[in-house]
């Protein structure tokens, strides 16, 4: 008896440590228009990292590719950088950038596919999940182990930890969840691997569907931190009553170094364009200092930001629900204390 | 142009809610239910372009239990024109998207359907799935987030999508799939003649077993649902010159 159990464990081992060196990640990157890496992508490592496989690195596009494979190759913690260049990929749409995932998956054969719950990752992830008979985990905000993960639901009044029994693990990454991944300073960089276009589209799963067509795009241009990664976030609400108001704010976030926020009724309202909102279907931000001015602070906002380490509300009315989460409350008319606060801090800059 | 319109009863957007005791769920006794936000949108959506000529029917789809029908009801009473309820009151966990985009996809071919318009998520789960499922197992573009819809041809829609850096637009080949975020359109309520109205619209109920050649089994388990963590209570400051302190004394002016 306890030899059969002995041979069971040596077999069982035997098949771990196979599988072991067969288990790796694949991590979908991202790139900011301005060439660097998007800061989702390296928390989105973070969390690959935590599941102690092999890493792989993707990037997808048609120019530049050189230049963001060797800052990438510097990241602690990887084994390669594949980059893919073609014209398809100039401005990525979902249908074709799926199926070529597919067709990568065949061939490395990876158990964790990763990518930054951004609006690329939450456009293709489950598309790409659906193709391979997946049921993806979104939003992760916390690895347990390489199958059980923790996610906020109901708009983060409750977490829910969920285990996966899918072979292939398909994860969006919460940024604000998990901190960067550093460049290490030495140049001992993983390698880069230079994709095939041709070895990926003989499949006619790429060739035959029917795809979008990217016609344009109207990106925010800024010199303000990335909202999503900034220290910190000064955000405005519907009590802004205009969009000329509303510079009061971005005078506010530029005083203190910080990226602007908005609430969805200060969106709706156009005072603030999309990209601006903070909330349980808008931006999710974790920053240092969070300072909501005009906003009441409804469930879905507070879903947003709600993991600020240091949160401030201003608001005229003392039983805005925002104050209960506020570490510092002050009622008070924001036209009149925003641009105090504006006046206070650029004297002491100064000094 | 036949539409498919996806709806979900969910936890009212309003409601407080709490983890249950036994942290396997959240406590749904007694509590507020309505459609989905999102799917108030895509209804909405849908009957728009009806009402401009693009569409020809609509014809809304829940996939729950049998209270889903209520939700149904508010589809047809707001202009849909007739309803599918997939019963799932004898499945004990609620489906996956997944599970529920195979099942959309087949009720898109048994219904000779060429336009998907789903909500972008759900605010319960808020896993944000089922249409870009849909559309991957339809083998069909996807126009996600959607903020605004303009039809260019009988076969082809330009569409602005809400993203991370602002906006991006696409132009679409129908058949296609399109889920609707918060900016797409303002919802009408469904009036009271249209109410009444709507109890004659056709409602068909299927259950999965309908779907024998379809796989629903769940992938993922949930072991446990907690309370998010708490924050310590914080202060109110009196004067602006008392938060600016704050601030320095935090290092925020550095």
């Amino acid at each position: 008896f306890n030899n059969i159990n002995n041979f069971n464990n040596i077999n069982n081992n035997i098949n771990n440590n196979y599988n072991f060196r067969k288990m790796s990640s694949l991590v979908i990157g991202e790139r900011e228009r301005d060439g660097s890496i998007k800061p989702a992508t390296l928390s989105t490592i973070t969390a690959a990292k935590q599941l102690n496989k092999p890493i792989s690195l993707l990037f997808a596009g048609n120019s530049n590719l050189e230049q963001i494979a060797k800052q990438a190759s510097s990241i602690e913690g990887l084994s390669q950088v594949l980059i893919i260049q073609n014209s398809q990929f100039e401005n990525i749409v979902a249908e074709n950038f799926s199926s070529f995932i597919i067709e990568l998956q065949k061939k490395y054969n990876f158990t964790h596919i990763l990518s930054g719950s951004t609006s690329f990752g939450k456009n293709v992830i489950p598309r790409i999940a659906a193709l391979l008979d997946v049921s993806p985990v979104s939003d992760v905000i916390s690895i347990v182990s390489e199958d059980t993960f923790k996610r906020p639901i109901y708009a983060g009044n409750a977490i829910a930890t969920v285990q996966s029994n899918d072979s292939l693990k398909l994860l969006t990454i919460r940024s604000a969840s998990f901190d960067k991944a550093a460049f290490s300073n030495n140049s001992n960089n993983s390698p880069i691997v230079q994709l095939d276009i041709n070895s990926f589209l003989n499949s006619s799963s790429i060739s035959n569907q029917s795809i979008s067509n990217w016609e344009s795009a109207q990106l925010t241009q800024s010199e303000r931190p990335d909202l999503a990664s900034a220290r910190i976030v000064v955000s405005g609400g519907r009590a802004l009553k205009s969009r000329e108001n509303f510079t009061i704010i971005e005078q506010f976030a530029d005083s203190l170094g910080g990226a602007v926020g908005a609430s969805r009724a200060a969106v709706d309202a156009g005072y603030a364009p999309n990209d601006w909102q903070v909330g349980q279907t808008g931006k999710i931000v974790a920053p240092e200092l969070y300072i909501g001015a005009g906003i009441s602070g409804a469930i879905q906002h507070l879903a947003g930001m709600k993991d600020s380490k240091v949160i401030v509300v201003i608001n005229k009315d003392t039983d805005a629900p925002f104050f209960q989460i506020a570490d510092y409350g002050l009622v008070g008319d924001l036209f009149t204390v925003v641009p105090e606060l504006i006046n206070m801090i650029k004297t002491a800059k100064n000094k | 142009m036949r539409t498919l319109v996806g709806v979900k009863r969910v936890v009212d957007y309003a409601v407080k809610i709490r983890v249950r005791p036994d942290r396997l769920g959240i406590e749904l006794g007694n509590v507020k239910m309505s459609m989905n936000p999102f799917d108030e949108i895509a209804t909405e959506q849908a009957i728009r372009m009806k009402e401009k000529g693009f569409i020809k029917e609509i014809v809304a789809v829940s996939v729950g239990p049998k209270q889903a029908v209520e939700t149904l009801r508010t589809s047809l009473a707001m202009g849909a024109d007739r309803a599918i309820h997939v019963d799932t009151s004898n499945i004990e966990t609620e489906l996956e998207p997944l599970s529920i985009a195979k099942i959309m996809k087949e009720l898109v071919s048994i219904e000779k359907i060429d336009l998907v318009i789903l909500g972008k998520q759900s605010i319960d789960g808020d896993n944000n799935q089922t249409g870009q499922m849909v559309a991957a197992l339809l083998g069909w573009p996807q126009a996600t987030f959607a903020s605004s819809v303009e039809t260019i041809s009988a076969n082809q829609l330009r569409v602005s999508r809400e993203i991370d850096d602002g906006l991006e637009t696409l132009v679409v080949p129908l058949p296609a799939v399109l889920t609707a975020d918060l900016r797409l359109n303002e919802p009408r309520y469904a009036t009271l003649p249209n109410i009444m109205k709507a109890k004659q619209k056709p409602l068909k109920t299927l259950t999965t077993a309908d779907f024998p050649s379809l796989s629903l089994n769940s992938r993922i388990r949930t072991i446990t649902v907690d309370p998010p963590s708490t924050r310590t209570a914080g202060v109110r400051v009196q004067t602006t010159e008392e938060l600016f302190e704050a601030l320095r004394s935090k290092g925020f002016l550095a």
